[in-house]
């Protein structure tokens, strides 16, 4: 195994983490401010891989009217999925969302199916997206190198919208006490639909770039990468932004590592070795990397 | 300032306020006493607008315009000058000391905040020195101070305070109660809900005394606390003319 080999390996790491830590940022933020495991959060990201087909590859029109066009839907998306199905039942116990978010994933891949057809369709983004850059000695395509910038200027204006904003306070304020955040005048439910909105549109984002990646999509595509969200999330300690983003990186590295590192026949257990790696982060980390104790949560 | 009238509250199955009427004029410290589970918080809450009443009136007057308490939301009746600093302090842990002052002020729009900070810091030291740090690594007397500031945050022409002695150290007690009657000095009305009858009696102008959800007595401060029934049931002192 030479420098180069590892080095490719590392940065095929670092872009597949760039997705999930896109994914589960969002994830992450939905659990914190209402305690949802929120698992619809990956058919936003497949409603965003189809908004980007449309717009790109059906009505021709140029990258930056699809990145636009999959912020605002998958924010819109998120934002009436809380307003339609989550809301009514706020103050139900939490099972009650959870099993909720089960029904509105399945709706909305079956919707997929019926609407658009199961079968797979090719996506492809212009050809310059997809040619190869050397870096460091190592090959990125211009998807890639984009998918990590774009990743690192998101998060990092998230970052400054949830600690220097007076809406992003009020969120995290949301997220700690819903009682004395509405005692301060701020609308509890605004400052959700905010979080799902923001996260809705991550997802949007990341839809684009998973369908670039994969070179196609359907309506059950929007699993893996919400399951892997998921994963990320817990692994972070769920709630946790930074969390998030360290378990997402964490995943995406010890993913290819290990396809990348082990023979071949061993690369249909990756979701095995997954969900290995959660277990065993959870065994040692009860609340994951960056999470508080379920004593000071309550 | 403030007028219920009649309020009838539930809470689940239970009635928890029956036919309750209060009155506190501006700037007045008015005490409202009672054991626990007598209906103190649930009043604070439907002042506030978090619980609804089935029935009566809860009338806010300033400067000649009235505000219907019950029809407006939790966030309108901040904005109308309430402001709520709840049982328990109820910081959020999470969030800086900073933080916590800025959502104080989450309704004001004016150029003030940023003035109002400092003199938040003048009133509690404490709270400028500990500035960055995050409100749940302050003590429980220090949680109470930021407590009062994040409501005088938002400007509040009546200030609702729901037993800030609560769990306090003796002198932190003091330290609480001489604040009140500073807040009451710059001009704000203050309602004062205590399970400690005796300091809040030294303080208020008058009271009331709350009994499973409805008001048994009511006076001027200094008259109930020399209330032979008011000494007996809450300040521990046997009634005058009896025991050594
Ligand atoms: N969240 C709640 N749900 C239902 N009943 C409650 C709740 N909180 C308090 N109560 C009941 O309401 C009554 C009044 O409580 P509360 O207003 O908290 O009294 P206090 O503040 O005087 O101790 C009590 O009988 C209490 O059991
Ligand atoms: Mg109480």
């Amino acid at each position: 195994m030479t420098g180069g080999y590892l080095l490719q390996q590392m940065i095929n790491g670092l872009v597949l983490g760039s997705v999930y830590a896109l994914v589960a940022v969002g994830f992450s933020m939905i659990y914190g401010i209402v305690r949802l495991i929120n698992f619809a959060h990956g058919d936003v990201l497949m409603v965003g891989a189809f908004s980007a087909f449309a717009i790109l590859l059906v009505f021709g029109f140029p990258l930056w009217a699809a990145v636009l066009a999959v912020l605002t839907i998958g924010a819109i998306l998120a934002m009436l999925i809380d307003f339609i199905a989550f809301r009514p039942q706020r103050s139900a116990p939490q099972v009650n969302g959870f099993i909720t978010s089960l029904g509105v994933s399945i709706l909305m891949q079956n919707l997929g199916i019926l609407l658009l057809s199961g079968q797979p369709r090719p996506f492809n983004l212009p050809g310059w997206m997809r040619t190869n850059l050397d870096v460091l000695g190592a090959r990125m395509t211009v998807l890639e190198i984009v998918t990590v910038a774009v990743t690192l200027l998101v998060l990092l204006g998230l970052t400054y919208f949830v600690r220097g904003t007076r809406m992003g306070i009020a969120m995290r304020a949301t997220a700690e006490n819903p009682l004395a955040a509405r005692l301060m005048g701020i609308r509890v439910n605004k400052a959700i639909a905010t979080a799902f909105a923001l996260g809705g549109a991550l997802a949007g984002l990341a839809g684009l770039l998973w369908a670039g990646r994969a070179g196609q999509i359907d309506p059950l595509m929007g699993f893996v990468p919400g399951l892997k969200a998921f994963v990320a999330a817990v692994i972070g300690g769920v709630g946790s932004l930074v969390g998030a983003v360290l378990g997402g990186y964490l995943l995406g590295f010890a993913e290819v590592l290990f396809v990348g590192l082990l023979p071949p026949s061993f690369g249909s257990y990756r979701d095995a070795f997954v969900f290995g790696l959660l277990i065993l982060i959870l065994l040692v980390l009860p609340n994951g990397l960056m999470g508080r104790s379920t004593e000071e949560r309550a | 300032m403030l007028t219920l009238d009649g309020l009838d509250v539930w809470r689940g199955p239970s009635q928890v306020l029956h036919n309750l009427d209060l009155e506190v004029k501006a700037g007045e410290i008015v005490a409202l006493l009672g054991a626990n589970g007598a209906g103190k918080t649930s009043t604070l809450l439907t002042i506030s607008g978090l619980l609804r009443p089935r029935g009566g009136r809860a009338v806010l007057s300033m400067d000649g315009r009235e505000h219907d308490l019950l029809r407006l939301a939790p966030d309108r009746i901040v904005a109308a000058g309430v402001a709520h600093c709840p049982e328990g302090r109820q910081v959020f842990a999470g969030l800086s000391v900073a933080e916590n002052l800025r959502m104080g002020a989450f309704l004001r729009r004016d150029g003030e905040v940023a003035s109002d900070l400092a003199e938040m810091g003048d009133l509690f030291p404490i709270l400028r020195e500990r500035a960055g740090g995050l409100a749940g690594q302050l003590s429980g007397g220090e949680q109470m101070m930021l407590a009062i500031a994040r409501a005088l945050m938002s400007r509040p022409r009546l200030l609702l305070l729901d037993e800030p002695s609560l769990g306090l150290a003796p002198q932190m007690v003091d330290r609480i109660f001489d604040v009140i009657e500073t807040i009451r000095g710059r001009g704000t009305t203050v309602l004062l809900v205590e399970q400690n009858a005796g300091m809040a009696l030294e303080i208020a102008d008058r009271a009331y005394v709350l009994e499973n959800g409805r008001i048994t007595l009511s006076g001027l401060a200094a008259e109930l606390a020399e209330d032979a029934r008011l000494q007996e049931a809450y300040l521990g002192l046997a009634p005058a003319g009896e025991g050594a």
